[in-house]
């Protein structure tokens, strides 16, 4: 208790980090689940349906297996570098997600942990520079994977890899100046409270005096995201008709499933900072005054409860019973603990926030089952001649109604 | 204590990833400690409470330059570095370091005994008031000097025809 009462920052910090890396390593889990399970579904496939209901023991067995298997180390890699780049990709990859706010930081609607608001391990009144910053870091794990394994086809999947990420993260940083422009902060709750309002005040639309619409942004930002976590249609490092499996060929075991786990940790983060600063963050696309909206959470887990209760019964026999039946009463606990006055009104921000990830995790999903690949040449010439442009062309444009907004108000 | 603790820590670090760097014979090993300098330098701009400084260390040296120093080392595929056995350039040197060092140690001595600089936190909108009013010129002046750089790149690269 004395600790707690000495270094509350400290205490507080320590228990939301592990509160967080516990969640996101779930959630990791359970994208790849989500992942396999959308693909199939359009592609009129079942998808995983073995292991557990529905397939959702499969990321466990998957991760089990990862952890069993032989770690084969070449006897020709560089073996400090070659054991290095795993660390580092999944490190940086889970320390941009320790950066961003999930809930309100301040105020009567944020939670508060020995004083601390507890939806954010960090507030830092620079943090998206500090997550760029992160960020710029994550190319060292694929450059130095391709470079360790001393192959070929790890060399050149780590080669396009870097040459791709470096660029695409010159139009990713650009488009996103636009917002902090208008905004004039580099604090994540501060962006996020300036859109606060109905939700055509939220940066994409930004509908209001003074505003400066960022659609262009937006789709500069999440194209250029796409081609920096190396995803479909963009992921040229992976091609694997042409590189096997590109910069992680030579990893087995979980060095493997560890950059497996660095790549969803950065589509959640990418997802998390295109709703911070485009999307509105934890804000409500509803006004304030309409109460009804806190009982969202408990209802939509209420209704995948009763779903699951409704399959759980009509089609599924033996152990998978059991398992679903577990999950219906998991969602329909949680969502009657939802429905809790208190519980609902301070849940809000974290709710909205998790709904806009996922939809922007979905559109991640939905395109690497619609898309083909690029070729290089192709990628290369998208990225420096239509990308760049476009989001400084948008940057200009924001810069002068931001300088030009005043004027016309002012006359 | 726990700021003096993380001092010693990064300057540890500091020091030993720049011996590393002229130590290590393959290339890349080099450019990996020179990576580690650069953060912990960055860890130590943070404590002396200059966050935008440390972040823009990192994204700049770290996170650009010396990428962009692993990807040339990857791409030319350097082998192990060759050593003399002794350079004539090594007795200037050492005594250049005595110098350096002697200055250091004796301005330590010699002064208050502690930091002399105010320990304020500069915020982002402190040094863009000083960036783009009182020393514009230079900061223009700066990018023009890497303009020009990067031209006499793209010259240098052009194919003959």
């Amino acid at each position: 208790m004395e600790l707690i009462y000495q270094h509350p920052v400290l205490v507080a910090a320590i228990i939301k980090i592990a509160v967080l890396l516990f969640i996101v390593m779930t959630a990791l889990a359970y994208l790849t689940w989500l992942e396999r399970k959308a693909i199939a579904h359009i592609q009129s496939r079942w998808g995983p349906y073995n292991v557990g209901a529905h397939g959702l023991l499969q990321p466990l067995a998957d991760g089990i297996k990862f952890l069993f298997k032989e770690d084969v180390t070449p006897p020709v890699a560089s073996k400090f570098v070659y054991t290095l780049a795993p660390f580092l990709a999944l490190s940086l990859g889970l320390t941009s997600i320790a950066l961003i706010p999930f809930g309100p930081t301040t105020g009567k609607n944020g939670v508060y942990l020995f004083g601390q608001p507890a939806w954010a391990v960090t507030d830092l009144n620079i943090g998206l520079l500090m997550l760029f910053a992160v960020g710029s870091l994550g190319v060292y794990g694929v450059a130095l994977a391709g470079w360790s394994s001393n192959s070929k086809y790890p060399l050149l999947g780590g080669l396009r890899s870097s040459a791709q990420m470096v660029s695409y993260e010159v139009s990713l940083t650009m488009s996103v100046v636009g917002v902090v422009l208008v905004a004039g902060t580099l604090s994540f709750s501060e962006l996020i409270e300036k859109q606060s309002g109905p939700f055509w005040h939220w940066n994409i639309f930004s509908l209001r005096w003074g505003g400066v619409p960022q659609i262009i942004g937006f789709i500069c930002y999440l194209t250029a995201a796409v081609a920096e976590t190396n995803r479909v249609p963009f992921d040229l490092p992976e091609a694997e008709t042409e590189l096997v499996a590109g910069f992680h060929t030579e990893y087995s075991s979980f060095k493997f499933a560890m950059f497996f786990m660095a790549e969803y940790a950065n589509m959640i983060t990418v997802s998390c900072l295109a709703t911070i600063l485009f999307l509105g963050g934890w804000l409500s696309p509803f006004p304030d005054s309409w109460h009804w909206q806190w009982f969202l959470p408990g209802a939509g887990l209420l209704a995948l409860a009763a779903y699951c209760a409704w399959n759980t019964v009509a089609e599924m026999r033996g152990i998978a019973r059991l398992q679903l039946g577990v999950v219906t009463l998991l969602a329909g606990g949680g969502g009657l603990f939802c429905l809790i006055p208190v519980v609902a009104e301070h849940i809000q921000g974290p709710f909205w926030f998790t709904t806009k990830i996922l939809a922007i995790l979905f559109f991640y999903i939905w395109m690497r089952a619609t898309l083909p690949r690029f070729r290089y040449d192709q990628l290369m010439s998208f990225g420096w001649k239509f990308l760049l442009p476009l989001s400084i062309a948008n940057l200009v444009i924001t810069a002068l109604a931001v300088v030009l907004w005043p004027l016309v108000r002012h006359g | 204590m726990i700021p003096m603790l993380i001092f010693m820590f990064c300057a540890a670090l500091a020091v030993a990833g720049a011996i590393t760097l002229i130590w290590s014979r393959e290339p890349i090993h080099s450019a990996l400690a020179l990576v580690l300098v650069m953060m912990s330098l960055a860890a130590l701009y943070l404590l002396i409470g200059a966050p935008f400084i440390s972040a823009v260390q990192v994204i700049v040296y770290a996170g650009a330059i010396m990428v962009l120093f692993v990807f040339v080392i990857m791409l030319l595929n350097f082998g192990l570095e060759e050593r003399t056995k002794f350079s004539k350039l090594a007795i200037p040197g050492i005594i250049l370091a005595f110098i350096l060092m002697a200055e250091i140690g004796w301005r330590l001595a010699h002064s208050a005994g502690g930091r002399t600089a105010p320990l304020v936190e500069a915020s982002t909108r402190d040094l863009s008031e000083m960036l783009f009013r009182q020393y514009l010129f230079p900061f223009e002046a700066t990018s023009i000097l890497i303009l020009i750089a990067v031209l006499g790149a793209l010259v240098l690269a052009r194919k003959e025809s």
